[in-house]
């Protein structure tokens, strides 16, 4: 007899948790991650993915359908264009704005908080957040900058503070808001809805919420690469101040992100900690700690982190073991598979590693074959899922579906 | 004190290593020995880099060094000096791109290992490309991306020299993380550098007897 959605979905979440928990499941996961992937496979630009939600509705649910992987991912990963366009959004170029239609967004570092300004951030981060990082990072927020001190609305102190928004640049700042406000909302809803209609057709959603590393969170939005890693040695105590300051609030960010969707999985995106990025020493002072504390932090509220690890990480395994057993899902783009199952076999399940450049110019027969080794090793005695590398912008579909298929016939348990 | 000033620099102490400078300046040191000295002291970071003792922060604070002892020699000295490089690259993000940590971790490599380097930036159209090396009259060309979308971009790129005529006048590798030999096949460049140490490697291998 045929499952019924809701036993398929059952039968899903269970098969993800048996190889979280290191348990053996009924066969290995598959839950390819997916950038823009869905928007080429229907045939719609990456910027009508951006920008027209119908049209993204309409791509990432055939893709996910087609596709019949174990979960599934929808378009969070693609924002919402026009709401990007209202804030003025700084850290980014989109197809539509800057960058050409078949584009994938692309981020634009910079310097957003200068090395003299840690002082001003760790006395009084909010206010810092509010006048002068948004302003920064949103060209519509400019105005934000004519307030005066958030903090000092006590007593008569109010009059001065409310009197400021009357200035007509602050009000034209709180109106972009409203504007970006009602897109967002509406993108919230959007999201919503398709993961009513894919969860209803018995598909979990991989993605539960997003957070990041503490030492990524000051790296990849204030200080930028090159700030971040001077700051190793020009500013160092600055700099573990500032990473102990926002640890909480990527903890925050994991556990709230994960109330909201009812979803225990957490996505912790690696980017600056990988092999190369910095030395052995400074992985266990900078960028170690605050990692661990924010993985210990969703366990103990019951969600899985699910760490993505751009880069190599062989380098990283040792210290990375040190987290309790069959608790987190750690996905890599590269890493010695041996290593990696030698040293977090038995203590974390892992995931990915199959290379992003195979799925764009291999044939499915080769496909098969690196997906055959990575179920032979990584998957042996359970605690494996089968993944790409990175997120999935270029595939050809037949190398795609070729490893979602092979995982489904070679990757079960007898 | 030029021992001294080069050890400074090779363990990346900046605030030593610029009172050192301006105290061997005020003593009347020349300010080309000076830079002599940085030239061997970056080459010794450049050594580390490759037997994986110093990683990418660190040839960072060592530019960081290199550029403020610049600032505080610049003013001693009367008129540039040529010196001989070993061979010519240039490289750039292709088309679409724009990421650069990569490029200039290899740009950096090769100048360190006396190469001269036309770094021609980020999201470079293959036009930009045939343009820059008609003028530069590089042997090697690097091209890098970090996207996969950028392959085909590299594709382009080496189909535009291909039909100016520049194609077999250069030796072409490519670079980026999801970059691999078959990728290179597939753009049609000669080699692909999984890092940059791999690059200056091919780099000298296609300069060879200049």
């Amino acid at each position: 007899m045929e499952k019924s959605p809701q036993e398929l979905y059952e039968e899903r979440e269970k098969r993800f948790m048996d190889a979280v928990q290191l348990k053996v499941p009924d066969r290995v996961p598959i839950i390819p991650c997916l950038d823009f992937f869905p928007a080429i496979y229907a045939g719609i630009t990456f910027e009508e993915a951006m920008y027209d939600y119908d049209k993204a509705y309409m791509a990432w649910k055939k893709t996910a359908l087609d596709l019949d992987a174990d979960m599934y991912w929808n378009s969070y990963i693609s924002y919402p264009g026009k709401g990007l366009e209202v804030l003025g959004y700084n850290l980014l170029k989109w197809p539509g704005k800057g960058l050409s239609a078949d584009r994938m967004y692309q981020f634009v570092e910079n310097e957003y908080m200068k090395a003299s300004e840690y002082d001003e951030f760790l006395a009084d981060p909010t206010d810092f957040m509010i006048r002068t990082y948004y302003p920064r990072v949103c060209s519509a927020m400019a105005g934000l900058q004519k307030l005066p001190p958030i903090h000092g609305g006590y007593w008569q102190g109010i009059f001065g503070l409310v009197g400021s928004f009357g200035d007509p640049e602050v009000q034209e700042s709180l109106k972009a808001l409203m504007e970006a406000g009602n897109i967002f909302a509406k993108w919230f809803e959007f999201l919503g809805n398709f993961n009513k209609e894919m969860e209803a057709l018995g598909y979990p959603n991989a993605l539960g919420a997003a957070t990041y590393a503490p030492y990524d969170i000051i790296g990849d939005t204030f200080r930028g690469t090159r700030g971040v890693m001077l700051d190793m040695y020009k500013n160092p105590e600055k700099l573990l101040a500032a990473v102990d300051m926002v640890t909480p609030w990527a903890l925050e960010a994991g556990i709230n992100g994960a109330k909201a969707s009812g979803n225990p999985r957490v996505w912790i995106w690696l980017h600056k900690g990988c092999d190369g990025f910095m030395n052995d020493e400074q992985f266990k002072t900078f960028y170690w700690p605050g990692l661990k504390k924010v993985i210990m932090g969703l366990i103990e509220a019951d969600l899985v982190p699910y760490v993505y690890i751009e880069g190599d990480y062989t380098c990283r395994l040792e210290t990375i073991a040190d987290v309790p057993k069959g608790k987190v899902v750690y996905h890599f783009e590269q890493v010695d598979i041996y290593k990696a199952k030698e040293i977090l076999g038995g203590v974390a399940c892992i995931s990915g590693n199959v290379p992003n450049a195979l799925l764009c110019t291999g044939t499915p027969e080769e496909v098969k074959e690196y997906c055959k080794k990575l179920i032979d090793v990584l998957g042996k005695d359970g605690g494996y899922i089968m993944d790409s590398s990175a997120c999935i912008d270029e595939a050809r579909p037949e190398n795609l579906k070729a490893m979602i298929d092979f995982t489904k016939e070679y990757g079960v348990y007898r | 004190m030029q021992e001294k000033l080069k050890e400074l620099i090779a363990d990346l102490k900046e605030e030593e290593a610029l009172e050192l400078v301006k105290e061997m300046l005020s003593n009347g040191a020349d300010p080309m020995d000076v830079l002599e000295t940085c030239r061997t002291a970056v080459e010794i970071v450049g050594k580390r880099f490759e037997e994986g003792k110093y990683f990418i922060p660190d040839l960072l604070m060592s530019g960081e060094i290199m550029e403020n002892i610049s600032n505080i020699v610049k003013p001693h000295i009367s008129a540039e000096t040529e010196e001989k490089k070993r061979g010519k690259v240039l490289i750039g993000t292709v088309e679409g791109d724009i990421h650069d940590i990569g490029k200039n971790i290899v740009t950096f490599m090769l100048e360190v290992n006396g190469f001269d380097v036309l770094d021609i930036g980020v999201d470079v159209p293959p036009e930009v490309f045939v343009e820059k090396i008609k003028e530069f009259q590089p042997q090697v060309v690097g091209l890098c991306g970090l996207l996969t979308l950028a392959f085909d971009s590299m594709k382009n790129t080496i189909e535009a020299l291909e039909k100016n005529g520049l194609r077999d006048k250069v030796k072409i590798m490519i670079g980026g993380s999801p970059t691999d030999e078959q990728v290179a096949k597939y753009v049609g460049a000669d080699a692909h550098g999984k890092d940059a140490n791999a690059a200056v490697e091919l780099s000298r291998k296609w300069t060879e007897g200049n």
